[in-house]
């Protein structure tokens, strides 16, 4: 039971992460490659204001929540002067000079060893020390994002926001500064990721910078495609797959000697089939 | 109504000077033709009145009273100015309906972000969805449509801007007789309002049917303007155009 608990959280978390990667790229079409980074700043600064200030979990996640936007505005404004391949890119520096920020800094950030003995979330006395009631906080907190998500999406800005993907020269002659949009979308995505961010460095306890580095922005990415870009549903199907095929994997008699590799390579033949035969993902409106 | 004047506007890509200086003016109520040879500047100098290129000198005067140095895409609605492209720029992956109201929702980002259409946007966009027949298709994707549904989206989403100064760029093309009587009778509804139709177009039978007023470019160059018969019948017109 644990165990599914465990997974359930897991899901969860990436769930929050997809659903905000997903307004970015599936609604906006901005190829970001820069979501981890947000993601670790939300969990740092929740760890930082925890560890070192002694403040209320929920109190550290608003910060780090303003911190992320913060971060989000900056970077958005320097990566606005980029269209396509080149966005892509930036984003892409972007998300290696945060992690080195996360190695470097070292009085702070604790470098590469990271921040230990982060503490679970109490309110009002009550601590979510155990999994189950910290999965019904972080699943909570999901469905709420899933909702934010969804209102967004189906509101006009949603409307301009995809009108931004189909066409950006298009829809700005009919009155829209699109930088501002895309900066407003971009802020938003990563204050959701820096949510998720401060549930796993909760979770976990321990934090380090290689959890947010390049390849996790990749799998972030993943899991919006899988799941299918340009529909919040698909955010959580993909978390879900990508994150249940190697535990299911794990059940699957492979000869003991090679069963780790054996398991990879058919994760990875999973992935590739989907793309072939469903690209635009498991239930995407949209394909890149 | 708005006119719409252009000052010594210039602009050149790799040295090749794709509207050289020009001085122009497009009325009100009147519907300009704007023809000249495959790049003459035609299709450049409406991406340039639309902020779509940038220019590099001259001025755009709206309505006598805005002098612009510098035009911004974004900035031409609120001069009520709209336009179609050479080639169908929709947004794709959006029902039919969402290229409608996409115009006409609220700009701006708290207003938008707390705004879903509301029944007057929904009306008019029917409006216009039905003056080009595509009302029963508004809820397929843009993508879906024919060429030349595709076309009279264009000019449906051009229509809902309710703007003053229309800029119409090759709208006829590729499209089958009785959907050009329909885009006909939607630019000559325009002028009869008192809108400002600026229409670039190859076919001369149309501007000669269509245009109050005609101008002729060439290498960027303004070659000849006036009543569209007394233009096309003007030798350097024949020569430069039309190759004879």
């Amino acid at each position: 039971m644990e165990y599914l608990i465990h997974l359930a959280i897991v899901i969860s978390i990436y769930s929050i992460l997809g659903l905000s990667l997903n307004l970015i790229v599936g609604y906006t079409g901005l190829l970001s490659m820069t979501q981890a980074a947000f993601y670790g700043i939300g969990a740092y600064a929740t760890a930082i204001a925890m560890t070192s200030y002694g403040m209320n979990f929920f109190l550290a996640v608003v910060i780090g929540i303003l911190l992320s936007a913060l971060s989000a505005l900056a970077i958005g404004y320097v990566l606005s002067r980029f269209d396509g391949d080149y966005f892509t890119l930036g984003s892409f520096g972007f998300n290696v000079i945060i992690t080195a920020i996360l190695v470097n800094w070292r009085g702070f950030t604790g470098g590469a060893t990271g921040i230990p003995a982060i503490a679970r979330p109490s309110l009002f006395g009550f601590t979510f020390s155990g999994n189950l009631s910290f999965l019904v906080l972080v699943l909570v907190s999901a469905v709420i994002i899933y909702f934010i998500c969804q209102f967004i999406v189906r509101s006009s800005f949603g409307r301009v926001l995809k009108a931004i993907r189909e066409d950006e020269k298009a829809i700005q002659v009919f009155g829209y500064n699109t930088k501002y949009y895309k900066l407003a979308i971009f802020a938003i995505g990563a204050m959701m990721a820096s949510v998720a961010g401060a549930f796993y460095a909760s979770y976990l306890s321990y934090i380090s910078p290689a959890q947010f580095d390049i390849n996790e922005s990749a799998f972030i990415l993943s899991i919006v495609v899988f799941g299918g870009l340009a529909n919040n549903k698909g955010a959580i199907w993909g978390a879900a797959f990508l994150i249940l095929l190697p535990e299911a994997l794990q059940f699957v008699g492979f000869p003991s000697g090679i069963a780790e590799q054996l398991r990879q390579v058919v994760y990875g033949l999973a992935l590739v089939f989907l793309m072939l035969y469903r690209p635009q993902g498991l239930v995407g409106e949209y394909k890149i | 109504m708005s006119t719409i004047k252009i000052k010594n506007l210039y602009k050149h890509f790799d040295g090749i000077k794709a509207v050289d200086h020009l001085n122009l003016s497009f009325e009100s109520g009147k519907i300009t033709g704007l023809i000249g040879p495959n790049g003459s500047g035609k299709s450049t100098l409406i991406n340039l009145l639309t902020g779509v290129v940038p220019f590099d000198s001259g001025v755009v005067i709206i309505s006598e009273t805005t002098k612009l140095l510098r035009v911004k895409p974004y900035d031409m609605a609120s001069f009520d100015i709209t336009r179609t492209f050479q080639d169908v720029r929709l947004f794709e992956q959006m029902p039919v309906i969402d290229n409608i109201l996409v115009v006409l929702t609220k700009r701006g980002i708290v207003g938008s972000l707390f705004e879903q259409h509301k029944k007057y946007h929904l009306e008019k966009a029917k409006e216009v969805l039905e003056r080009v027949g595509l009302w029963e298709k508004r809820n397929e994707l843009a993508a879906d449509l024919s060429y030349g549904q595709r076309k009279l989206l264009e000019i449906a989403r051009a229509l809902a801007m309710n703007a003053d100064i229309y800029f119409f760029d090759e709208p006829f093309a590729g499209l089958f007789p009785e959907i050009i009587k329909v885009v006909s009778s939607i630019l000559k509804e325009l002028r009869d309002k008192g809108k400002t139709v600026v229409l670039v177009e190859h076919n001369m039978e149309l501007i000669r049917e269509l245009s109050d007023y005609c101008i002729v470019m060439d290498s960027g160059e303004l070659l000849a303007e006036g009543k569209p018969n007394d233009v096309l019948s003007q030798k350097a017109v024949i020569e430069a155009y039309l190759g004879e």
